[in-house]
């Protein structure tokens, strides 16, 4: 642990016995991209209407009219390509949330992300009578970003800043309030029950590609945010004094901490709804393979999430008549792979 | 949280006696009390205020009582009529309100108090959304009347609790507090998503039913809900008292509590079972009404500032919560389940809280 703060990788080389471990890491990264695009073609093939394999590539550079290239574009390409989206901001977001407040139980849903996004939508929903998909995208950012910066301001007061605990029960509060209202405001008429129920459940099936484009630029500033904080929230694990002593700022990583996690779960929130589960259960699993150290674990994470929900997606399509939604399906498969892991005795604690 | 300790022991008793707020170590034979003055003070007020508010639920409604005819009305000296609405129509919602308060806080201190993390409570450990499955299920696909609900809503969080503490469970090493909230958490994902389902696929008068039940009220309760949960406190709460001695060892990890004498692995079961019937008693007569049993534990402990697991005063919290959140959505001009009151409530204060013990540095 300390070793792997003190100095970046590249700029001394590294221990004898360190060499093997990294390779494994290094070759365990390259296995994760070749599975990511053997489940993007996956997820381009298997449906109610299954495209072979080698059609797809074909399908999906030159349409060609056919039905199979009907499929492939208007259906499977823009859930395929928002569910990378969504899986990433949801891995990273876990990951830097559970380091940032040292809490392994953290998860997009508890620092009152999900809530603001959701009252925002059931204000939405009740008071605007859109029922436009783009405007319930904009307003749940808006919600989670107030949400988030709320949590912040009042995790923040006093001498010690934001600490991990007081960040998490902060959480806890906005999270209870916003969805109290949501509630209440959901349970005021039939109409609005009617049009948050179905909102409420996180689905990536007959979204418009055109929210990946919107929720796009968010995604990329947060996965930058995130590789880059990873160094200084190493140093922070260490807690602030022993960080500080190692050159790590806490209050200004904190707070782009934050950030990150604005970013990644408003965007992922906006584009699929709430999906819950994933932001809790990747980076749990990465620590499990390659120990805490964040430089490892935000590109694992980085990766095996897109591919754990795009799974999630084909398995919904093909398990049940009709479709499930990824976000329920999420939460059925996840949970008993990560209470298999929890079994295991592979938990690590921050 | 650290400005008075308590005084491990005893032994350092003298020089804590210097301070302002001190505890003394009363024994009568084999049995000794921690006296602790702002702990005594915290409970009388929080109950004076439960009781209060209580009082007020009572008077509150198409026909207004004014305080001092309720309590002349409670203890017998009222008029025919105000005794009926009293004791009869509104009394049993105001004590069920008040049962409900008491079991989630007390609940929510042995879970928080027995994973040492305050998101071990029973709203994110799955029971919770346990009782809820229970309770969608015999709504939306049995379709049974209001007893046959509240029966399945205690059977989901009974065998909800069931199932996580066997799966957390492993021969030799048993239950470690935070893989069986791991578990937990698990199991709450599982069971919401099943409850997501289950709403998105009924009927929209159904479902709408179903919304009002999940986010837990008070709205006609009688004493057909008001008794057996108060038969199930008489037992519960005196059993989660006398476990709590150990519980507060418990928190110095397993191995310390080992060594002070505590038999971990028996006082968790015992405790564990205390806790469930709690949540399940109280989820059978409200609903799962959210919060309680998350904020009022964080609640007491800043109350009181004492750290480690304080029941009692949690439990009144909770009961001095659920009943000014019942009073509040009684007063409000449109249908609000006190669960959503509780809510809002809870969490307001809670940041209040934080962000008040923040300026003095505390917290």
């Amino acid at each position: 642990m300390l070793s792997s703060v003190r100095k970046p990788p590249t700029a001394e080389p590294p221990p004898k016995a360190a060499v093997p471990r990294r390779a494994g890491r290094w070759g365990g990264l390259l296995l994760l991209v070749a599975a990511l695009l053997l489940t993007i073609v996956a997820s381009f093939a298997i449906g109610a209407e299954s495209v072979p394999f080698g059609r797809v590539l074909p399908s999906v550079l030159s349409p060609d009219g056919t039905q199979h290239s009907l499929i492939v574009h208007e259906l499977r390409l823009p859930r395929t390509v928002l569910g990378i989206l969504v899986g990433i901001s949801l891995g990273l977001a876990g990951a830097v949330m559970q380091a940032l407040t040292r809490n392994p139980l953290a998860e997009p849903g508890l620092l009152g992300v999900n809530g603001g996004a959701a009252l925002a939508v059931v204000v939405v929903i009740g008071f605007f009578d859109v029922d436009e998909v783009l405007v319930y995208v904009w307003a749940a950012f808006a919600g989670a970003g107030g949400a988030a910066v709320l949590v912040y301001a009042i995790g923040a007061r006093g001498r010690g800043g934001a600490s991990p605990a007081r960040l998490v029960l902060a959480g806890a509060a906005v999270n209870a309030v916003f969805s109290a209202l949501t509630a209440g405001l959901m349970l005021l008429t039939p109409q609005n029950f009617n049009g948050f129920r179905f909102w409420q459940v996180g689905y990536l099936a007959g979204r418009d590609l055109g929210i990946f484009w919107r929720v796009l630029p968010f995604v990329v500033a947060g996965v930058v945010l995130a590789l880059v904080l990873a160094r200084p929230l190493n140093a922070l694990g260490l807690g602030d004094d022993a960080g500080r002593a190692l050159g790590a700022r806490p209050g200004r990583t904190r707070a782009l901490g934050a950030l990150t996690i604005v970013l990644l779960c408003g965007a992922a929130t906006a584009a699929a709804g709430p999906i819950t589960f994933l932001g809790l259960a990747v980076p749990f699993i990465v620590r499990a393979l390659v120990g805490p150290d964040l430089r490892w674990v935000v590109p694992f994470s980085l990766l095996l999430a897109p591919v754990l929900l795009l799974w999630a997606d084909i398995a919904g399509r093909v398990v049940a008549p009709g479709e499930l939604e990824t976000g329920i399906v999420t939460a059925f498969v996840g949970a008993p792979l990560f209470i298999v892991m929890v079994r295991r005795g592979r938990t690590r604690e921050l | 949280m650290s400005a008075s300790t308590k005084t491990p022991g005893g032994a350092p008793l003298e020089k804590a006696a210097g301070r302002a707020m001190t505890s003394r170590v009363v024994r009568a034979g084999a049995v000794s009390v921690r006296w602790e003055p702002r702990v005594a003070a915290v409970c009388a007020a929080l109950a004076l205020f439960a009781a209060g508010a209580a009082v007020l639920v009572v008077g509150s409604g198409d026909f207004p009582i004014s305080p001092p005819d309720v309590v002349a009305a409670l203890v017998g000296q009222g008029d025919r009529a105000t005794e009926f609405i009293v004791q009869t129509l509104r009394l049993p919602r105001a004590v069920t309100g008040l049962l409900v308060g008491l079991a989630l806080g007390l609940s929510g201190a042995i879970f928080q108090s027995m994973s040492r993390n305050p998101l071990g409570s029973p709203d994110l450990i799955g029971f919770t959304q346990g009782g809820a499955s229970g309770a969608l299920l015999q709504i939306l696909v049995f379709g049974g009347g209001a007893v046959a609900i509240t029966a399945s809503s205690a059977a989901g969080a009974v065998l909800t609790a069931l199932a996580v503490y066997l799966v957390a469970y492993r021969r030799g090493g048993g239950v470690v507090g935070v893989r069986l909230v791991l578990i937990g958490v698990a199991a709450a994902a599982m069971l919401q998503a099943l409850n997501s389902y289950l709403i998105t696929r009924a009927e929209l008068t159904e479902a709408y039913e179903a919304a009002f039940w999940l986010t837990g009220s008070l709205n006609g309760r009688d004493w057909d809900q008001a008794v057996p949960l108060a038969i199930a406190l008489a037992v519960l709460v005196p059993a989660a008292l006398v476990l709590s001695r150990s519980l507060g060892m418990g928190e110095l990890g397993d191995d310390a509590a080992q060594a002070l004498g505590v038999r971990v692995q028996r006082t968790r079961l015992l405790l564990v079972i205390v806790g469930v019937g709690l949540v399940a008693a109280a989820t059978a007569a409200a609903g799962p009404v959210p919060f309680v049993a998350l904020a009022a534990p964080q609640l007491a402990r800043r109350l009181t500032r004492r750290a480690g697991a304080q029941l009692l005063p949690a439990a009144l919290t909770g009961a001095a919560l659920l009943a000014c959140g019942d009073l509040i959505s009684l007063h409000l001009p449109v249908a609000i389940p006190v669960g959503v009151v509780t809510g809002v409530l809870g969490g307001v204060y809670l940041a209040w809280l934080l962000a008040a013990s923040g300026r003095r540095g505390m917290g």
